[in-house]
């Protein structure tokens, strides 16, 4: 198990730097020129230019700016933002917390909802119930996240008052904070919740077809026990695994759904920065956002590793 | 020695193109039947058909100029606006039946450009396996690493909101599916008696990979293109929502409801409607692509 584990830490390496690279490019990919946009209308200005390109070290070759922005990188610096002046991880940091919440949030919604459902439909298989689950899902499948939050606002906020139709406000464990998550952490678990559901239910029907579970009936177990203690187990491992890799779909949906709902978080920061033309801070909630997302996916993948016991025994 | 080897290739390759092609079209059909049998594929199928229709007809369709203003604003559905209009006094249903087109344009040439490459990748990694394989894969992996609506929002804001721009931001996002389903087809394939034969002919790399592999690693990207076809749809309309798609006058489902939000306490229309027909276009193709995997995966055929 330490060996799978050990080969799978080092197989995120490769993986950073080309989104270290790519991140870095993306910047150089503007059409003309970084400072051509900033200075705008001052631009033709020869001297301010040359003091412009000095200060971002747009005068040295491509690897040699690669190297001074990776190595500042290695240190945690990721520049500063050209509208504030602060630095790029003060900026991230300060609304990192919000985005994370939103998004813890939204992952309980998504799996409060889909877990139960799918046990529920894979065990009333072609009932009423199956039928309804699996309509369902594909009708969330299909549902722009961000027009259901428009929705949710249409019906909780405009008809009937209950909920504020956006905003945030600092953490605090009080309703009047939880008011401004109610909204958005539903739309964005819901929509998770349908790919959740078809795989918690297509896993758990797979998993009480086996032999094993047919023993356990035949030797006289109660159904529910047959189901927590054989099939669910087992039918749990892939499920994980979904859910990891929905943490890259709950990452992107977090900037459109605050934007929906104008929670200041780092999906808000990033379309700021991008209508602000605000470079540095673009790439740099980018990277940030990539190797959190590479971060997610390789703890999902240890967990799997621990929870499947063909890989833990290996 | 050379003789024997050169002619039984000769007898027996038409034997087997005209024994492959029997057997495809059979699929053809059968998958067709299949389809046919499936109610709610065929659904599916129907929408696809329909919004397509709309797309290509757009100027037959639609009853108004989709950029044509008028002094009734936000109205409700009446008998001059069928939808209601918008903010500017805009023909909602002409707008969202011109969004059609915008939305199917986008996500048509996205899919068959990411398809195209992705699976030649995958192709080439998975038949030649080795340097290529891990070249080809690895920067794979980099893209996959990317939160998808991320990567896509990254190139749109690196290159601009053109509409060329957002087609490449979206096809370098799906490139890398198409790469990993083609790869671990071929690998599958690569090892089957017909293509070692093939090889033991003395046929070329590409002509292996072309005629013999390819047309068996149909089925799995078919789906493939279905299902991707429905999430493009949902990532074009959410680029578009950020003020990052398609840039008005244009029409574009996501555009318009970003617009719409705004005025959502005046009149609901413009939040639904454009709403409504993303909702409908992308269930059309997942439905679809349901209704192809269940009925291309024979484990699934026999349970069902």
């Amino acid at each position: 198990m330490l060996r799978a584990i050990g080969e799978r830490l080092l197989s995120v390496i490769p993986v950073l730097l080309g989104i270290s690279i790519i991140s870095f490019f993306l910047v150089r990919l503007i059409p003309g020129d970084v400072v051509s946009s900033i200075l705008g209308q001052d631009f033709g200005d020869p001297e301010l230019e040359a003091q412009m390109r000095a200060y971002f070290g747009l005068d040295q070759p491509v690897w040699q700016q690669f190297t001074v922005w990776f190595s500042a990188l290695l240190q945690g610096d990721l520049g500063t933002s050209m509208r504030t002046g602060r630095p790029v991880t003060t900026e991230i940091f300060e609304l990192f917390p919000a985005t994370l919440e939103l998004a813890l949030a939204a992952l309980i919604v998504s799996i409060a909802i889909s877990i139960p459902l799918g046990v529920l439909s894979a065990t009333r298989r072609n009932g009423p119930l199956d039928s309804v689950g699996r309509i369902g899902s594909l009708a969330g499948l299909s549902l722009p996240n961000f027009w259901l939050g428009i929705l949710l606002v249409l019906v909780f906020s405009v008809q009937l008052g209950w909920l504020p139709s956006g905003g945030s406000s600092p953490f605090a464990p009080t309703w009047g904070h939880f008011q401004y998550l109610v909204l958005p952490a539903v739309t964005l678990g819901a929509s998770l919740a349908a790919i959740t559901f078809r795989m918690t239910r297509s896993s758990l029907l797979e998993v009480l077809g086996e032999d094993y579970v047919r023993t356990a009936r035949s030797k006289g177990l109660r159904e529910g026990t047959v189901l927590t203690r054989h099939a669910l187990r087992n039918a749990l491992i892939p499920v994980v695994t979904v859910i990891g890799i929905q943490a890259g779909a709950l990452l992107g949906g977090t900037v459109v759904i605050e934007q929906v709902f104008s929670w200041n978080g780092i999906g808000s920061l990033v379309i700021r920065a991008i209508s602000q033309r605000d470079y540095p801070l673009v790439q740099g909630a980018i990277l940030f956002l990539a190797v959190f997302y590479v971060v997610v996916n390789l703890v999902v993948d240890i967990l799997y590793i621990y929870l499947n016991p063909r890989l833990r025994h290996k | 020695m050379t003789t024997p080897t050169m002619t039984i290739p000769t007898q027996r390759k038409p034997l087997r193109l005209k024994r492959m092609r029997k057997r495809s079209a059979q699929a053809e059909r059968s998958l067709f039947r299949i389809l046919l049998r499936d109610k709610v594929g065929l659904a599916g199928g129907l929408i696809v058909v329909v919004v397509a229709l709309a797309a290509v007809l757009a100027p037959l369709v639609a009853p108004y100029d989709p950029t044509a203003m008028s002094e009734w604003r936000l109205s409700s559905p009446n008998s001059v606006f069928l939808l209601g209009s918008d903010e500017a006094g805009r023909d909602l249903l002409s707008r969202s039946i011109y969004g059609a087109r915008t939305s199917l344009t986008v996500s048509i040439t996205v899919i068959a450009c990411a398809a195209i490459i992705g699976v030649t990748l995958g192709l080439l990694a998975g038949y030649y396996r080795g340097l290529v394989d891990n070249i080809i894969m690895r920067f794979m992996d980099v893209l996959f690493a990317f939160p998808t609506l991320l990567l896509a929002l990254a190139v749109v804001a690196a290159l601009g909101t053109a509409i060329e721009n957002l087609i490449l931001a979206l096809v370098i996002v799906f490139i890398p599916t198409f790469a990993r389903i083609a790869r671990s087809a071929a690998i599958t394939l690569a090892q089957e008696p017909f293509v070692e034969s093939a090889r033991a002919i003395g046929a070329r790399d590409s002509y292996i990979v072309f005629r013999y592999i390819l047309p068996n690693a149909l089925a799995p990207i078919a789906v493939q293109v279905t299902i991707s076809l429905a999430y493009a749809i949902l990532v074009e309309a959410s680029l578009g929502y950020l003020g990052l798609g398609v840039q008005p006058p244009a029409a574009s489902w996501g555009a318009m409801l970003a617009s719409g939000k705004a005025f959502v306490e005046i009149s609901i229309w413009p939040s639904l409607v454009p709403g409504v027909c993303i909702f409908i276009t992308v269930l059309g193709f997942n439905l679809l692509g349901d209704a192809l995997r269940d009925s291309l995966d024979p484990r699934l055929r026999s349970q069902a």
